[in-house]
């Protein structure tokens, strides 16, 4: 898909991203399932939410783990959420 | 917490084990009282027996004992879920207690009033059940004249913004229709299509010799299925559920006895399975006497085959067993006559031959009989009560109504009809 730093995402119509105590992580639900988001995925998704764009989201992440180069793996996991349908470009 | 950003940012989440054993998936089958009369309900055969259901002060303390045990997914099952006239009270707790609750229903019973307010309390999804993609196969297997309900609710869960889950318990007598089913799903704007080969317990294994299709049914079914997801891509998510006797390792049943999963009926027993009651041997734990938390952890019958001490050879040794847990506890009773037996399912199972002779046996009947085409044809020139009664007699189907229910559970084996 077309990503660059421009590009807002939201997370897909019908799914909800709640963090869950008893595991100590965020997930994702959906119908008929859940996708568990240990750790940074978690921190990633948590930052979907249709107004910020890729570049802010990259760069919110790179000041909260500060001395790293995020951008490739951040990209990366955008990608693969969207292709597995959790979330949706906001022009969708 | 910067090394595990690193160490998780490629995890496969959607892999990740649930190593922590917690009931992720709570299933309220919040009554037993349907209005369909399916003939491959899962449903005890002896329902009809039960005694009280439970109140909604029980309900609604089942369900927040569920969320502090950390479940996320609650199904409103049933019987007709619809049923109970407090699910909008349920529904709308389940929400703020933060499960992602899905309402499993044939429909009956779901009109604009009860959607709304389903939609106001906060239910997330609702998977209308099709018995076929035509009326008249839909109305027989049901034993009910719901076909153009079913479509007109289909068209309210869409109205209100639900994902469209539609689901259709495929067997022989449907499983020809899937292209059609498919195309009705499509016209529907499903998003969910799931295309549930019968599994069999309750009701489905009683009238199993004439429910079980064909391999080459099965087969044709399935090319159709890819056909179709070739042609739709993303817009249509099928999950194509195969029925197991054709398979020669055995399911992954419920992730595990006590893994994932627990189910809560309408009397209160909790339940590692939906089927699991009718196993000997084991006393389930009411929520009306025990909090889940002990039932879930610490009572004996969520224990019994949790892990793999239990297993018996071929299981024990086996090194598949971390991947299907010995098969379906339920299967392996029911066909073997021990719970503890490796699910005959599995071909290395000594007693794998019940399985094939069962293929073999509906294989034979669905060739010498044409009766059911005629029966079908019949009952849609019947009214329902006399359709069930002669299609019961001819064709040797149990219907699932508290008639039948009652004179099963006095062991008789003929259809009361």
């Amino acid at each position: 898909m077309p990503l660059n730093d421009n590009t807002i995402f939201e997370l897909a119509r019908h799914y909800r991203f709640q963090w869950e105590p008893a595991q100590q992580m965020h997930v994702l639900l959906y119908p008929e399932g859940m996708v568990k988001l240990p750790g940074s995925s978690g921190e990633i998704l948590k930052r979907v939410n249709g107004t910020a764009t890729v570049g802010e989201i990259v760069a919110e992440l790179e000041s909260a783990f500060p001395g790293y180069d995020l951008r490739v793996d951040v990209i990366e996991f955008l990608e693969d959420a969207y292709g597995k349908g959790w979330i949706g470009t906001k022009q969708d | 917490m910067l090394s595990s950003f690193w160490k998780t940012l490629m995890e496969k989440a959607g892999l990740e084990q649930n190593k922590t054993n917690l009931p992720l998936w709570l299933l309220a089958e919040v009554t037993y009282k349907c209005p369909l009369h399916c003939v491959y309900c899962y449903n005890p055969l002896d329902y009809a027996t039960y005694g009280k259901e439970l109140s909604t002060e029980d309900w609604l303390r089942v369900l927040r004992e569920g969320r502090e045990l950390g479940a996320t997914q609650l199904g409103f099952s049933g019987g007709e879920p619809l049923m109970r006239a407090d699910l909008e009270i349920l529904i709308a707790e389940a929400r703020r207690l933060g499960y992602y609750s899905n309402l499993i229903t044939s429909g009956v019973g779901l009109d604009e009033r009860r959607i709304a307010a389903f939609k106001e309390g906060g239910l997330d999804h609702i998977q209308v059940s099709f018995q076929d993609s035509t009326r008249e196969m839909n109305d027989f297997l049901s034993s009910t004249r719901t076909f153009d309900l079913k479509q007109k609710v289909a068209r309210l869960v869409k109205k209100y913004d639900y994902p469209m889950v539609l689901n259709v318990v495929l067997h022989r007598l449907n499983i020809d229709h899937v292209q059609q089913i498919l195309q009705m799903a499509e016209q529907l704007e499903a998003e969910y299509v799931e295309l549930a080969n019968t599994q069999y317990y309750g009701w489905a294994y009683l009238n199993r010799d004439r429910l079980l299709p064909s391999r080459e049914q099965l087969l044709r079914a399935e090319e159709i299925t890819n056909d179709f997801r070739q042609r739709v891509g993303n817009r249509v998510k099928i999950y194509f559920v195969v029925p197991d006797y054709y398979e020669t390792r055995p399911k992954p049943c419920m992730s595990g006895w006590g893994a994932v999963f627990l189910a809560v009926t309408a009397d209160g027993l909790a339940l590692p399975c939906h089927s699991a009651r009718m196993l000997p041997g084991l006393s389930f734990p009411s929520v009306r006497d025990h909090d889940l938390r002990w039932i879930w952890h610490d009572s004996p019958a969520f224990n019994a085959y949790r892990g793999d001490a239990w297993m018996k050879e071929p299981c024990r040794s086996c090194p598949e067993k971390v991947k299907d847990y010995g098969g379906c506890r339920c299967q392996a009773y029911l066909m073997t006559g021990d719970a503890a037996n490796a699910d005959p399912v599995c071909d290395k199972s000594p007693l794998h031959g019940l399985v094939t002779d069962a293929v073999e046996r509906a294989r034979k009947l669905a060739a010498g009989s044409e009766r059911e085409a005629q029966a079908r044809q019949r009952a849609a020139s019947e009214d329902e009560a006399q359709a069930r009664q002669r299609a019961a007699s001819e064709d040797a189907m149990f219907f699932r109504d508290d008639a039948n229910s009652l004179s099963l559970a006095g062991g008789k084996k003929q259809p009361s009809a």
